[in-house]
């Protein structure tokens, strides 16, 4: 009769942790696939335009990446708050964009190097004059194909 | 009888197999962000030999002032007109060899798209974001009439051929069969839009 007899007070079976592991090595792994190593830490204000008309970059062995905006806060105090370039991890100028793009292409195997594109993230409160003179750059060391890196949303939301 | 334990232990064998179901489902659904963004080519430093000679009325130009203002063939523009001004100009077609086209056929403006040229000048003060509007804005028109041009053709969009094209997880021999259709999308409405050098006062 006592099929389902009641249990008995403070009586709690003891919770397994066999599994533990396993869910420690699953987050591991999660995080391991999801997360994309920086290269650079940011040292300007990078908040792109958005854009529609997009196309994706695909093959990220094959790009360079440039970045332009104002310095951050933290180095606001020594470099000002004129966008300047970043180039890996440090502030350059414009004259140095072209050896820079030599030095990264010289970097990658030889059968890509002609199939390069340059990716320019540059902040949208940014100027021209900056851009057009790293354009000129590029055009030197004819790094002819170039992405002007955006989010994707509505153009005109830039505007404001 | 009567169960003199507690509950039983809950058996813990199947954890590992839930664990790793849960670890494949996000490693097949994740995936990694990819950078997007306007796709431009900057023009050869060395000025080509024997420039061809173009007419001034196949050239639709576009300047933008330090404040962010339009003039789009001598005219003041707002850029939410630019779009259809630009793919107007691309297939107006004078010339009448552009049996695709449906422009106005003016005289005054471009022959066919094949010649047609859309030269983007800006000033140095100019912000990026209007910048990138306007090329925006440009690319979009090429794309409406390619995307036409394409529904008309094969039933689908360019872009999301070109897209599909130029993704390399497509397959081979989906990729191959594209390659022709996108190149022929691309020759009718050839992709011309000149960076001009920026003026400098």
């Amino acid at each position: 009769m006592a099929k389902f007899a009641k249990k008995k007070d403070g009586d709690l079976p003891a919770v397994s942790t066999a599994s533990l592991p396993d869910i420690v090595f699953m987050l591991l792994f999660f995080f391991m696939t999801v997360t994309t190593m920086k290269d650079s830490s940011l040292l300007v204000d990078n908040t792109l335009p958005n854009a529609t008309e997009i196309k994706k970059l695909e093959k990220k062995d094959r790009v360079i990446y440039i970045y332009v905006g104002k310095p951050t806060q933290e180095y606001q105090k020594v470099f000002g708050t004129e966008p300047k370039i970043q180039l890996n991890d440090k502030f350059a100028s414009v004259d140095e964009v072209g050896s820079y793009i030599l030095a990264e292409r010289a970097k990658k195997p030889p059968e890509i190097q002609n199939v390069l594109t340059t990716a320019l993230k540059v902040d949208k409160n940014a100027n021209m004059g900056l851009i057009t003179d790293i354009k000129q750059q590029l055009r030197k060391v004819n790094a002819l194909k170039v992405n002007y890196t955006t989010y994707e949303g509505n153009a005109f939301n830039n505007l404001q | 009888m009567p169960r003199r334990k507690g509950a039983p232990e809950v058996n813990a064998g199947s954890m590992a197999d839930i664990a790793f179901l849960l670890l494949i489902f996000f490693l097949v659904t994740t995936t990694i962000e990819t950078d997007a963004g306007l796709d431009r080519m900057l023009p050869p430093m060395e000025p080509p030999e024997n420039p061809p000679i173009i007419k001034q009325k196949n050239i639709f130009t576009v300047n933008i002032n330090k404040n962010g203002q339009l003039l789009v063939e001598d005219n003041l523009m707002q850029l939410t007109e630019l779009r259809t001004a630009a793919t107007a100009f691309l297939e107006n077609g004078a010339d009448g060899s552009c049996d695709y086209c449906k422009g106005r056929r003016d005289p005054a403006s471009s022959d066919n798209p094949v010649k047609a040229i859309i030269s983007l000048k800006n000033d140095r003060e100019t912000k990026y974001s209007t910048y990138i509007t306007v090329q925006n804005e440009l690319v979009g028109a090429y794309n409406d009439l390619r995307n036409r041009e394409a529904q008309r053709l094969f039933g689908q969009d360019f872009t999301k051929m070109e897209s599909e094209y130029l993704n390399p997880e497509t397959p081979k021999s989906v990729r191959d069969g594209l390659k022709d259709k996108v190149k022929r999308i691309q020759d009718m409405f050839p992709q011309k839009l000149s960076e001009a050098e920026t003026s400098t006062n």
